[in-house]
């Protein structure tokens, strides 16, 4: 471990290869987070399957290069097709459990995570794939720092999706009509406002954006049908940590989380990397916790 | 009313059970002329791709011997037939089918799951039974310290894997007038069972030649990312960089050492051929050494399946939709002969005589040689090391078997 500081601070520059490397990573990671602070925020719906949504998004790539296809061409594909998919399953499973108690949710979503699951083993098989994407790497301070620009293209397009679904999410009626469900539903219904409809869109817009990151998954890591948990346990640390309803703070805490990832992986060994995060997560917790007595104390 | 209601089920699913417990024996392990075979495998799930691979092998082999005149017992000949059930990648479900296998079908000679994991679940379920097992999927090391008197494997032990790149390295190293000791190893392994066996095997070589490790790292479970260990790999440059974690752990090494250009000299993997590297990361997996149970280039050979080569043609005229043979399948033929053998030599049908014909097993089968030590496992056949030369596999070590000299050292492209 000391070793490991040592080389970090005889060799700077590394210091920078994991920061980029973090906040790339940490950039995927905040849409599937995005998405979950959405549906957890407008319809108290805690969607298991948010990392399901993201490795089928990751398969649409996928097909698109087994049919020679370059798979960037799959991402406004994927954005519709899972909007699409994200409907139907709103209408189909969603609708019934809106409302009801946690479990009733949990239960739904984690069942659909299963059938997901299953059904892209069997059309799709076990086997770990990639979406080649043929972009290549640049070397910077004689080659010890090195970005993949695949990476840097889905930080782009990471940044640009989360700028436009904030502006929606301000200007646009829809947008003002979710957040208004999202503040109190009974008053929005009361003002005219169709929540089914807003929640329909809300948990499309969600399967959409997770689509679209899954596509950009399949072009950096690997996916395989069974992967979807890691992107759904990353999505609730990241969204517990940043709390609900900001969604910037959903942003900044994935990039935060993404580097101290890295870093923790190069200083402690790749076994902690996960590990740190959930530290973190704990130590935020903790933190609120003391927080918020002292508001209690407060108000007494 | 109601008590008496209840004893009267209670009676009647007792009576079922007696009658499917009945039906189950007289079924048997011997139907007329056929001897049953049992295997619970993985034919769904995450396994389903190696599962079906290790069916298809059992599959060749059992119609291979079929077609060449079945197995001699007591004067007479049988045919093999296998019953299958599919485990679902789940090793609770494993454990639950062997059940099934041994008290309702009846079934006394075993085949083995998919994976060490499931093998690890279904052994105590045969071991309780006294039904004894050959398995040819199930590597790990754990599996032939707990003192299992009815398991026996065919395939080497998952501490072998990566090993022999160790030696190599330390061959290489004396030839270019280096002592081993002064070179320095990076070591990256999932954090799982099976690959920190691997990693058991390696730490024992480098200890033995007394080398460096600079990079330990244990990769989680659900890591698609390697990045901060290559990282450190690039800062600490070392002679030998080995890596294993499944086909997820190939792909992502893979594609990462290709993205970061990660330059050392040598660089072993285990699992490159199941993760398709090759077809995937093209040029850029070239001098990937790749441990393998068994390659049909290697010149063994038996009576019933001819050469490793002539089992490769065989097999892709069989099946179709296969580019190469991989090794589970042979591997999975190869218990099937054993227990041929073992019927054969035994000349009987009963589990205990069974179980001491396997334990005396020494045989040349197309998939290498075959004979159990004590504990179960195949101590008559090596692993042996493939480099990927420009996009094919050739076999660089132990140098007894080898076809390719190695290329080193590895250039990162």
């Amino acid at each position: 471990m000391l070793d490991n500081l040592l080389v970090l601070i005889q060799a700077p520059v590394l210091n920078i290869q994991l920061l980029l490397d973090g906040v790339l990573i940490g950039a995927i990671f905040a849409m599937a987070a995005y998405g979950l602070a959405l549906v957890w925020g407008v319809m108290n719906v805690k969607n298991l399957a948010q990392g399901d949504f993201v490795i089928m998004g990751g398969y649409i790539a996928y097909t698109f290069t087994k049919f020679g296809l370059h798979p960037i061409y799959a991402l406004p594909v994927a954005f519709v097709g899972m909007f699409g998919f994200g409907w139907l399953v709103y209408v189909t499973i969603i609708r019934r459990v809106i409302g009801k108690d946690l479990f009733t949710s949990l239960l739904a979503t984690f069942g659909l995570a299963i059938l997901l699951q299953q059904a892209m083993n069997l059309i799709f098989g076990s086997d770990v794939q990639t979406a080649e994407s043929g972009f290549q790497t640049r070397f910077f301070f004689d080659g010890m720092v090195s970005i993949a620009e695949i990476k840097f293209v889905a930080l782009v397009l990471a940044v640009g999706l989360s700028a436009a679904v904030v502006v929606f999410m301000k200007r646009s009626r829809m947008g003002q009509a979710i957040r208004a469900t999202s503040q109190d539903a009974r008053a929005a219904r009361v003002l005219g406002i169709n929540t089914d409809r807003v929640y329909a869109f809300t948990f499309s817009l969600n399967s959409a954006i997770c689509g679209a990151a899954g596509v950009l998954i399949a072009m950096i890591w690997v996916i395989q049908p069974y992967f979807g948990v890691v992107y759904s346990i990353r999505s609730f640390i990241i969204v517990t940590v940043a709390g609900l309803g900001n969604l910037t703070a959903v942003i900044v805490t994935a990039l935060g989380l993404g580097a101290a990832e890295q870093f923790s992986a190069f200083i402690l060994g790749a076994e902690f990397q996960v590990a740190s995060v959930v530290c973190i997560l704990v130590a935020v917790l903790i933190w609120r916790q003391i927080q918020q007595a002292r508001k209690r104390q407060v108000v007494e | 009313m109601k008590v008496l209601m209840r004893s009267i089920f209670r009676a009647l699913v007792g009576i079922g059970a007696l009658s499917i417990l009945v039906a189950g024996t007289a079924q048997a392990k011997v139907d007329g002329d056929t001897i049953i075979l049992g295997s619970a495998i993985s034919l769904t799930g995450k396994y389903s791709t190696n599962g079906i691979h290790a069916k298809n092998g059992y599959e060749l082999a059992v119609k291979k011997i079929n077609e060449t005149g079945g197995v001699k017992v007591g004067g007479k000949s049988y045919k093999l037939k296998v019953v299958y059930y599919d485990d679902e990648s789940t090793p609770a479900r494993g454990a639950q089918l062997a059940e099934r296998l041994i008290k309702q079908d009846g079934v006394k000679y075993m085949l083995g799951p998919y994976s060490s994991g499931l093998t690890k679940a279904v052994a105590p379920v045969t071991e309780k039974y006294k039904i004894p097992m050959v398995e040819a999927e199930g590597a790990s090391r754990s599996l032939f310290t707990q003192g299992y008197k009815y398991l026996f494997a065919v395939l080497s032990t998952s501490e072998q894997y990566l090993a022999s790149s160790i030696a190599l390295a330390a061959e290489i190293a004396k030839k270019n007038g280096r002592e081993p000791q002064d070179l320095k190893v990076a070591m990256a392994f999932e954090n799982d069972p099976f690959s920190l066996d691997v990693r058991a095997g390696v730490a024992d070589d480098i200890s033995k030649y007394g080398m460096k490790i600079v990079v330990d790292d244990k990769l989680p479970r659900d890591l698609s990312d390697m990045s901060a260990t290559l990282t450190k790999v690039r800062a600490l440059k070392p002679d030998l960089l080995v890596v294993s974690g499944h086909s997820k752990g190939a792909a992502t090494a893979a594609r990462q050492i290709k993205e970061m250009k990660i330059d050392v000299p040598m660089i072993a993997i285990t699992h490159c051929e199941s993760a398709k590297v090759i077809d995937k990361f093209g040029a850029s997996t070239n001098g990937f050494l790749c441990p393998t149970q068994w390659s049909e280039t290697l010149s063994y050979s038996d009576d019933m399946f001819g050469s490793a080569a002539d089992y490769d043609k065989l097999f892709k005229a069989t099946y179709s939709g296969y580019k190469n043979v991989p090794y589970q399948a042979a591997q999975a033929s190869a218990a099937v002969m054993v227990w041929k053998d073992a019927f054969e030599r035994a000349n009987s049908f009963d589990t205990d005589k069974l179980r001491d014909a396997i334990a005396d097993t020494d045989m040349k089968t197309f998939y290498g040689g075959i004979k159990f030590s004590d504990a179960g496992n195949n101590t008559a056949k090596p692993m042996v090391l493939r480099q990927i030369q420009n996009g094919k596999l050739n076999v660089v070590a132990p140098s007894k078997w080898a076809s390719h000299p190695v290329d080193w050292p590895r250039k990162a492209q």
